[in-house]
Order: C-alpha cells, then sequence, then structure tokens
C-alpha cells in the first residue's frame, strides 16, 4: 500500500513537469499545427540559462523569471529569423527546421555548459509535507504540481480574457481571415513562440530542480519524448489537456508499469506510446482536443 | 454618381506561369453597390482578393484617393474595406461571439459592445448560438456570421465573394435582401462577385461582367438585367 502511494506521489511529480512542457508544445501546436521538437532543448537551455543568472548571484525566482523572459527573446528571434522565411502550410521543411534546432540548441548547451551534470537550485522547500507509513509526498511535488496549475491558469486568462490571446486563437484558427481582419501574423505566431518557450523553461527549471535530478545538456531528451505523449494524448490543442495527458503518463510510468510484470522497465517510453495508441484509436482527439467539427 | 471610392487600374495577376487577370479596370461609387459577374474560373476571386491584397498585382488600386496597391491585408482593412471571403471564412474553432470580437480587432473604441448587439438584433440565431463554435453553424448561419464579421470592422467597402455559394435559394434573397437594408440604411458601399447573376443585378446599381479575365462588359444593372446577349450569356436564359 505504501508502495502504491508512493508511486501515485512518484506519478504526480513527473506528470506535472510532462504537462509544463506539454502545455509549451500545446501553445505551438495550437498556432501553427506543428510538433517544434527542438521545444525540449529550448526548454533546458533557458533551464541552463536561469542556472547561469542564478550562479552569478540573482536570487533563484528572479534567476527563474529572467531566464524565461531570456528564452522568450530568443524564441521570438529564432522565428523572425528562421521559422518565418518558410510557408507556415508546408509543414515537412518546418519539422526538420525544428529537428535542426534541436541539435544545435543541445551542442550550443554542450559546449557552454559541458556535459557535466550541475546541481540546479532548490526552487521549493526540502522534505515532506506528508508521510503515510512509508510513503512521502514531498513539497517538492506539491509545489511542481501547484506551479503547473498556475501556469495553465495564467495562459487560460491570457489567451481567452486579452486581445492579443483572442488574435492568437484567431491566427490558429483561420490563417487568412486572421490578415483580413487586421491581425499581424507574423507577429502572433513570434508571440506564441515567445510565450511556449517561456513556458518551456518554467516547466524546464521545475523539472531540473527536482531534488534527485542534476541538470545536463541531455536532460530533456528523455522528458521531450513523454511530453510529446502527454500532448497528443491531451489532445494536441488543449491546454487542460496537457496537464491531463501528463499526468496520465507519469501515472503510466510510476504505476501501470511497476505493476504489469510483462513490462520491463526498459519498455516504460513505448509502453507510454502504446497507451497513446490506444486512447488515441478511440478518441482521435484526445482527451480534450477539439474535435472536427465542420458542417460546410 | 461621382465620387468614386475605389479605383482599379489595369490591374493583372498571375498564379504561378498562369496570368488570370489581364489588366481590368473598374470602379467602385460611394454608396453603391457594385457587382462584378463572371463564370467559374473567369478570375472574380482573383479580382476581389487582389483588392485586399491577399495577392500580388501589378497595376493601381486607389481607395478614397490613396493608392493601396502595395499595402498588406491588415494594414488595407484599417483603411475601410472588409472582405468576406469565398467559404465564408469564419473562425471555427471560436465561438459565434469571439469571431464577432476578432471582426473588432482594429479597433479600440467603447462601441464594440453595442455594435455585436447590433449583430444579434439583425440576426437573431446569433445570439441564440454566440457560445457555439462558428463550426457548428448551418452555412446560411455562417454567411451571416462572416457578413457580421466583416461589418464589426465597420468597413466603408465591404468585399463580398459570393455570398450566394452552396446555399438554399430562400437563404440566399434572404442575406441579398439584408445587403439592400444595409446600403439604404447605412450608406455601406458594397462590391460583390457573384454568379448568381439574376439575383445579384436585381439589386445592384452597376455591373461588371467578367470573362477570361478581361472586363467584358460594363453598365448599369438596370440595362444588363434587360440586355439579350448577356442574358443568354450569364444568366442562363
Amino acid at each position: 500500500m505504501d508502495l502504491f502511494l508512493q508511486r501515485l506521489f512518484d506519478g504526480l511529480t513527473n506528470g506535472s513537469a510532462y504537462a509544463l512542457i506539454a502545455v509549451a508544445l500545446v501553445l505551438i501546436f495550437k498556432a501553427t499545427t506543428l510538433i517544434n521538437f527542438a521545444q525540449g532543448e529550448q526548454a533546458m537551455l533557458g533551464a541552463f540559462i536561469v542556472l547561469q543568472l542564478w550562479n552569478w548571484g540573482l536570487p533563484m525566482w528572479i534567476a527563474v523569471i529572467t531566464g524565461m523572459l531570456i528564452s522568450g527573446l530568443l524564441a521570438g528571434g529564432l522565428e523572425r529569423a528562421i521559422i518565418r522565411r518558410f510557408d507556415p502550410a508546408d509543414h515537412l521543411p518546418l519539422v526538420i527546421i525544428t529537428l535542426g534546432l534541436f541539435l544545435v540548441l543541445n551542442a550550443v548547451a554542450a559546449i557552454i555548459w559541458r556535459y557535466d551534470p550541475l546541481a540546479f537550485p532548490q526552487l521549493f522547500p526540502h522534505g515532506s509535507a506528508l508521510t503515510i507509513g512509508n510513503a512521502r509526498l514531498s513539497w517538492y511535488s506539491i509545489f511542481a504540481f501547484g506551479s503547473c496549475i498556475l501556469v495553465l491558469l495564467l495562459l487560460h486568462v491570457l489567451l481567452n480574457k486579452t486581445k492579443i490571446g483572442l488574435s492568437f486563437r484567431a491566427v490558429s484558427s483561420n490563417l487568412e481571415s486572421s490578415r483580413l481582419c487586421g491581425i499581424k501574423v507574423g507577429p502572433t505566431l513570434q508571440f506564441g513562440w515567445a510565450l511556449a518557450a517561456a513556458a518551456g523553461t518554467f516547466g524546464a527549471s521545475i523539472y531540473a530542480a527536482n531534488p534527485v535530478l542534476q541538470i545536463e545538456p541531455s536532460i530533456m531528451l528523455r522528458a521531450l519524448i513523454f511530453s510529446i505523449t502527454a500532448a497528443a494524448l491531451g489532445g494536441l490543442d488543449s491546454l487542460w489537456g496537457a496537464l491531463l495527458g501528463g499526468l496520465t503518463i507519469g501515472f503510466i510510468q510510476s504505476v501501470l508499469v511497476q505493476y504489469i510484470p510483462f513490462i520491463p522497465n526498459e519498455m516504460t517510453l513505448a509502453a507510454t506510446v502504446a497507451v497513446l495508441l490506444i486512447v488515441l484509436t478511440f478518441r482521435p482527439s484526445g482527451f480534450l482536443g477539439t474535435k472536427a467539427v465542420e458542417r460546410v | 454618381m461621382t465620387n468614386v471610392l475605389l479605383k482599379a487600374e489595369n490591374l493583372t495577376a498571375t498564379y504561378g506561369q498562369v496570368e488570370i487577370l489581364h489588366g481590368i479596370s473598374f470602379e467602385v461609387y460611394g454608396n453603391e453597390i457594385a457587382v462584378i459577374l463572371g463564370a467559374n474560373g473567369a478570375g472574380k476571386t482573383t479580382t476581389i482578393r487582389a483588392l485586399s491584397g491577399m495577392i500580388d498585382t501589378t497595376g493601381t488600386i486607389t481607395f478614397n484617393k490613396e493608392d493601396i496597391s502595395q499595402l498588406e491585408p491588415d494594414s488595407i482593412v484599417r483603411k475601410g474595406v472588409a472582405h468576406v471571403p469565398q467559404g465564408r471564412g469564419t473562425f471555427p474553432e471560436l465561438t459565434v461571439e469571439d469571431n464577432l470580437r476578432v471582426g473588432a480587432f482594429i479597433r479600440s473604441d467603447k462601441e464594440v459592445e453595442s455594435d455585436i448587439q447590433n449583430c444579434y438584433d439583425t440576426y437573431p440565431v446569433l445570439f441564440e448560438r454566440r457560445s457555439q463554435s462558428a463550426g457548428s453553424l448551418s452555412g446560411g448561419e455562417q454567411q451571416m456570421l462572416a457578413v457580421s464579421r466583416a461589418l464589426m470592422s465597420r468597413p466603408e467597402l465591404l468585399l463580398l465573394d459570393e455570398p450566394s455559394l452552396g446555399l438554399a435559394p430562400q437563404i440566399v434573397e434572404a442575406l441579398f435582401e439584408r445587403f439592400l437594408i444595409m446600403n439604404k440604411d447605412h450608406g455601406t458601399t458594397m462590391l460583390i462577385v457573384e454568379q448568381n447573376a439574376q439575383i445579384a443585378l436585381g439589386m445592384a446599381d452597376r455591373g461588371y461582367v467578367l470573362e477570361a479575365g478581361e472586363i467584358a462588359v460594363e453598365g448599369q444593372a438596370s440595362s444588363l438585367i434587360n440586355d439579350e446577349a448577356i442574358i443568354r450569356a450569364y444568366l442562363g436564359g
């Protein structure tokens, strides 16, 4: 029983981190119907920037917020310099570009910070908030989950209650009509990239702040695959779906795989994708994704 | 009728290697309803897309005596030209009300809310469905929404690309009656591109007939509608 609880708690912890990266993926997908494979590496780079700022003496939360701003600006620059040159309707070149960015950003981080794992600042209090038998729910888990909810609420308000959010949703719904309504599509998508990168940096910072982890350039590789799966499970265009997807993946990883003896631990990644396959077979638009309803 | 609101001179447009418009010229006068008629592939949609800056063109387009030929679509709508594209061009994932708000994107005045209310008064069905996604509306409702969305920018000139397409005859009739009311009550100038010549000429002031990228005939709608040759060629008479 204790073990089961502990696994649930672990699932919550990992799931929250996956959800945060998944949210960043969802933002880009909403804007461009594109999976940004570089999202994880952008987030990793952002987390390194946070670490660097912290090493230079900034208070840790100021470092996180400044790091989010810097990675947002960098992503806006990437969008302007590289992504905007290509036809947004032609996905293949763009996907390959994001894969290229993935490799470049990983190399850049490796050149600057090397591959040695570094300690990341502890963003949350140490210790356990709750102990049931031998199962411990750490403060870290609670704060990771809580900040995930906070980010989602903020994004929800931004997208649904502000004018920039309205233009963002309009562009993601109908590019041509958005232009006809006076929306500047380029800057709106740029805003989406910046917002996604900032959210991703926040997610990677939370992820790297896990007391059992240290930061190194390949920290997000595994997380990215889980996060892409989480985003797809949630429906790719739903922020709250990303949370649901992230938690589901977290629980699959920490609970399901542990209790089904014929799934070896090495197959965790494959098991999550198998679950994705099953869910999408019966619900093609994921948990909360927009169903393609269009009457013509 | 001397106040020229929109003037297109020697407009050419190409898609890839193919020239679609071969240097056409036409005018739209203030407060009138003008129509451009023509068969499929005559270049009607290309013409209207050229006006709102959606495609590259050569030639000159002046609106309110200002050259808008080189402007981007988002600047042209700010000058007062609203475009209802073919196939409605609504935002299917957004609610009906959000569609109207996007229509008012270029405005920051206090009257947006009352204009939304006016749209609802004109089309009560939009009020009933205000929280539904636009994609779930019927074709006729979508066209009502598309027109309302365009009017939310308070345009001087409304461009309509085949509003009758895919709609039942009685819905088309109601739609065009509404255009006439908008024109009479608010003085909204309209340029309508249509295949349905009968109904379009019935309400328009003037008409142009576009044939293979050139203006074949132009004149008062009342004379075009009685022209034997036109009836035979374009009105299926």
